[in-house]
């Protein structure tokens, strides 16, 4: 089949990216996304132009690396998938798509498809963690947890942090991100201590990153690979009201006593 | 000693409405009350069709409140003030936070009414200036404006019907408005439940689609001379 591509090449961060045309005459329905990528690429070398840079690493759509748009839908047309487990079945021979990368503030572009994500990284360091003790392991079944919490906890970890939902956001916003994040611990048992402090810490960091707000439009849970829920953005906004009103900052130096 | 330090209430408030998620509350919570406001008013002015004594009973009892009227002017205008200035700053931060556009974006979860929010709310907020002027302060009606006399003063003005064509509009976009804003304000405030979520969506939808009916019928009915 052949497809015919219009992709966002751009050197670097700095300079301007434009639109440019290609073709591929000899990609086949079996392929995926990023294979038929590989092909063009092939081919871009071979005739000793610049290959079309995008992220991707386990191809088996749990890392997060991978991801673009597709005709201004990122990951593309097909629900709950990352582009490397997009097929080229689900498109059609003669068929013209438009490639750009994610675009926000936060993240930069790198070059073509690819942008620098690592702001999603400073939220995660910014309070996107629960402090244990090292150490022999607890035993099993030592705290009890809530079967309906875990199962929520665990629905919200299934966030790859792709940032496609930064991506389809009229807004640019993370909440969807910073949410499933502030969920998945937020409602273990293990996570309780320091929810209040999770909460304020990474909406705040999420904020200074200068991503956008949540118009609560739905988009991002539209285009979910993992099909992360809108009901955690709310339960982010519960945990930060909560925190603003209680929370207390730790000082530095002095004891508890 | 405990380790443990307290911010002043300042210094909370300055932090909470810096961050995105504290403005959104702030849209919320101002949006809960004008949109309150919003139903009541409806359902007052509404008895423009029980006739001229029933309309002109009812401004007088709302005058005859007095230290109370003034009181809710001034939430009301406190919420108008807060939900202005925070849209006006989260539309620069979304500005921002995009600052290069797609060459070709899709649509595919958000309603035309939530992609319009920024547009339906300025016009609904300049008309309701001309409103206030029309039949609050008469400045808008001139001479015609008989203080006192709100069944007059409303037939009179709606017979223009440039004004009422703007009321017409601005009603309509105050009901798509309400469509995203009423189920909107409770998924910022963190409500949001399988259970009650669906309801709440069908509940703004019937908001809005009252207040448009209810407000579009008044100066319609002047227009077409139903109300004279």
């Amino acid at each position: 089949m052949k497809i015919i591509l219009n992709i966002w090449r751009q050197q670097n961060a700095t300079s301007a990216g434009r639109m440019v045309r290609y073709e591929v005459p000899n990609a086949n329905e079996h392929m995926s996304f990023l294979e038929m990528l590989d092909v063009l690429n092939e081919e871009l070398t071979r005739k000793g132009e610049d290959p079309v840079t995008f992220e991707h690493d386990c191809r088996e759509g749990i890392c997060g690396c991978c991801g673009f748009m597709i005709d201004g839908v990122p990951h593309g047309p097909q629900r709950g998938t990352t582009v490397c487990q997009l097929h080229m079945r689900h498109f059609h021979d003669g068929d013209e798509l438009w490639l750009e990368p994610f675009r926000a503030k936060a993240f930069p572009v790198i070059k073509d498809l690819m942008v620098d994500r690592s702001a999603f990284d400073r939220i995660i360091a910014s309070g996107g963690f629960i402090s244990v003790n090292t150490g022999s392991a607890p035993d099993g079944n030592a705290l009890p947890v809530i079967k309906k919490c875990s199962d929520m906890a665990m629905d919200a970890a299934a966030c790859i942090g792709c940032g496609a939902c930064v991506a389809s956001c009229p807004n640019a916003s993370a909440s969807l991100f910073v949410s499933a994040k502030i969920s998945h611990l937020g409602q273990l048992p293990q996570g309780q201590a320091e929810r209040d402090r999770r909460a304020s810490r990474m909406v705040l960091k999420m904020t200074d990153e200068g991503f956008g707000y949540c118009t609560n439009t739905g988009e991002c849970e539209a285009v979910c690979p993992k099909g992360i829920k809108i009901e955690n953005i709310a339960r982010m906004h519960r945990d930060y009201i909560k925190a603003s009103a209680t929370f207390r900052e730790e000082t530095s130096g002095g004891g508890a006593g | 000693m405990s380790s443990i330090a307290v911010n002043s209430g300042l210094n909370r408030t300055a932090t909470f409405y810096h961050s995105v998620v504290g403005k959104k509350v702030v849209m919320a919570v101002s949006g809960f009350v004008l949109s309150g406001f919003v139903l009541g008013h409806m359902f007052g002015n509404l008895q423009l069709f029980q006739g001229r004594e029933k309309l002109n009973h009812y401004a007088e009892m709302l005058q005859s409140l007095g230290g109370l009227l003034w009181f809710a002017r001034f939430v009301l205008l406190s919420a108008a003030v807060l939900h202005i200035t925070a849209a006006f700053q989260l539309w620069r931060l979304k500005n921002e936070a995009r600052p290069q556009a797609y060459v070709k974006k899709a649509h595919i979860a958000t309603s035309y009414a939530a992609r319009t929010m920024i547009w339906s709310g300025p016009i609904v907020g300049a008309f309701l200036v001309y409103h206030i002027l029309h039949f609050t302060t008469g400045q808008a009606l001139g001479d015609q404006f008989i203080k006192g006399d709100v069944y007059h003063n409303v037939i009179v003005g709606f017979q223009n019907p440039a004004a009422s064509f703007f009321y017409i509009i601005a009603n309509i976009l105050l009901a798509i408005h309400l469509y995203h804003g009423v189920w909107s304000m409770f998924q910022s405030l963190g409500v949001n439940h399988p259970k009650y979520t669906p309801k709440l969506k069908t509940l703004a939808k019937v908001y809005g689609w009252v207040i448009g009916i209810g407000n579009v019928s008044m100066p319609l009915a002047v227009l077409v001379g139903l109300v004279k």
